[in-house]
């Protein structure tokens, strides 16, 4: 159940006046930054890879998940705060990522798409259901401990600590990646790979390598996602990967795949439709609305909102 | 310098390269001509490792070449232009040029020579800061060129370096060649306009349906009546 509905109990008495309307749809627009922030951190990750192999990795969804429960254990085993559970879920997820790549997509990388995408769907069975028998399918509690929840009044809005925990990793994390994509060496010899990897080659780029450190990003960045949902909504599950990896993916799609910012936007696009939708119609169409926009952007601008229309790269 | 010894390969089924030999001796311009489809890219790929041969060999300074990663080939002093330049469009003449240097860890030097590219050819000078796929078809051929230059390679292998550019560009472009040559870069040119590369170089192979069918120098070659019939519309 979306937190988002819990904060539609606005601290003020609605008197129907042109302010309250205002002030409520601030409202949601701040509760759907987060929600946003979530879904574009993980958008981020299915975008890069995408860009770099052309493939929809959708395990990605549960690398997430096991980022959140990576999360979990350093909070409750080994009593970290929430910065360093982030930090520890990342790495471990980094690993996870590069480890899938090597064992599941690499073998096949010759091979034709749908063989890639059917692994792919046969590795996030195997994340959700391996995780189910070595931990159970009970849902976790997310610890209060770790997050104390702290509300904050600022002219009529309500922010929690939570949203602005969020929002503000989120973005850091964003900071980084664009650094990391634009300025460094890596960086631009990943984007070198995914725009010609025969010619990448030819400069002694490493394709092996590069796509490595690209499924480590992608996944870090989805960890970090993980340890948010887990703050955010309080429980974890084994399952808990598969709505927002699918509407992450959505996200990606609509920014169009491939394209960095366009994740990004994709992703705040679909957390804040996500709280509208909730808040002004009902919670129980919010699912479908975001798969309606998957429909929708296919069937007018199959190249996402960042997209050019160029068909196919050859 | 680079020996080419009865290779043959594979695309699929096809058999592009049939026990094709060449050799390139340093300091040269060695050009490999034949019309489209002949095995010209294909050679070039086996060298640079995108292809590997079934059999044969290719030795570079004594070195193996089928043996060695194609990314770890650009280390031996190998760089390639290739065809259709390949510039990585949505990235700027910088950093184009800077993945050229991908291997090179003189960051300063890196530097330089960035500079000598520039003084090379101005025109990306100004357009430093552009994207790639938005310079003109000359353009990017000078990039493509200056990013192979950014290895500091011994061996350029160029690919069509003229195609698709309008007659006066393709003159620059081959004086281009001459120079870089005349600098210490030995070169394997691969080319359909037989008539430009025959005028450069110091050696040509012509190769038909994977095998050289000629060697010689440039002289023989312009003199001999097949050549002239095939290649240079006489």
């Amino acid at each position: 159940m979306a937190t988002g509905e819990a904060l539609l109990q606005l601290p003020f008495t609605v008197n129907k006046g042109e302010v309250a309307i205002m002030l409520e749809f601030v409202q949601q627009l701040v509760n759907g930054l987060s929600l946003g922030a979530i879904y574009a951190l993980i958008a981020l990750g299915y975008t890069m890879v995408y860009g770099i192999i052309m493939l929809i990795n959708f395990a990605h969804g549960d690398i997430m998940m096991v980022g959140a429960f990576v999360g979990f254990y350093s909070i409750t085993l080994l009593g970290t705060n929430i910065v360093m559970a982030m930090i520890f879920a990342m790495i471990a997820c980094a690993v996870l990522g590069v480890v899938i790549e090597k064992v599941a997509y690499r073998p096949l990388r010759g091979s034709t798409r749908i063989a890639a995408l059917i692994t792919a769907i046969g590795m996030s069975l195997f994340l959700e259901y391996m995780t189910i028998f070595l931990l159970g399918p009970q849902q976790k509690v997310f610890p209060h401990s770790a997050f104390p929840l702290k509300e904050y009044n600022a002219m009529g809005l309500l922010i929690t600590n939570k949203d602005i925990f969020i929002i503000v990793s989120a973005v850091v994390l964003m900071i980084i990646l664009q650094y990391i994509i634009k300025m460094t060496k890596t960086g631009k010899a990943m984007r070198a790979v995914s725009v010609d990897r025969e010619a990448a080659v030819l400069m002694g780029i490493s394709v092996d390598k590069t796509i490595s450190i690209t499924f480590a990003i992608g996944s870090a960045l989805a960890a970090a996602a993980g340890v948010m949902v887990g703050v955010y909504y309080n429980t974890i599950n084994p399952l808990m990967g598969i709505i927002p990896g699918l509407k992450a993916f959505v996200a990606a799609v609509l920014g169009g795949i491939g394209i960095v910012p366009g994740a990004m936007v994709g992703g705040f696009v679909m957390g804040i439709l996500e709280t509208f939708v909730s808040g002004y119609g009902s919670s129980l169409y919010r699912d479908a609305v975001a798969f309606g926009v998957l429909i929708l952007i296919l069937l007018i601008k199959p190249t996402g909102l960042f997209g050019k229309d160029t068909g196919e790269k050859v | 310098m680079l020996q080419v010894k009865e290779i043959d390969v594979y695309y699929g089924a096809i058999h592009a390269l049939k026990k094709l030999s060449l050799e390139v001796e340093q300091g040269k311009i060695v050009t490999l001509i034949g019309a489209n489809g002949a095995g010209k890219t294909t050679t070039l790929k086996t060298i640079s490792g995108l292809l590997r041969p079934v059999s044969g060999t290719i030795t570079y300074k004594g070195v193996d070449l089928t043996k060695v990663l194609p990314e770890k080939i650009v280390a031996l002093g190998i760089s390639q232009v290739p065809e259709g330049r390949r510039v990585f469009a949505p990235m700027t003449v910088m950093e184009n040029l800077e993945m050229g240097a991908y291997l090179r860890k003189d960051k300063k030097e890196v530097q330089q020579d960035m500079e000598l590219v520039f003084e090379r050819f101005p025109r990306l000078k100004e357009r430093r800061r552009q994207l790639a796929g938005t310079l003109s078809g000359g353009e990017q051929q000078m990039l493509a060129i200056g990013r192979a230059l950014m290895a500091r390679p011994e061996l350029m292998l160029m690919d069509e370096p003229s195609m698709g550019l309008a007659p006066l560009l393709v003159r620059e472009i081959f004086q281009i060649i001459k120079d870089i040559n005349s600098r210490g870069t030995t070169i394997l040119l691969v080319e359909q306009n037989a008539h430009m590369a025959l005028s450069i170089a110091h050696k040509a192979y012509v190769v038909e349906t994977g095998a050289i069918v000629l060697e010689g120098s440039p002289e023989q070659l312009m003199k001999s009546e097949e050549v002239k019939k095939a290649y240079l519309g006489g």
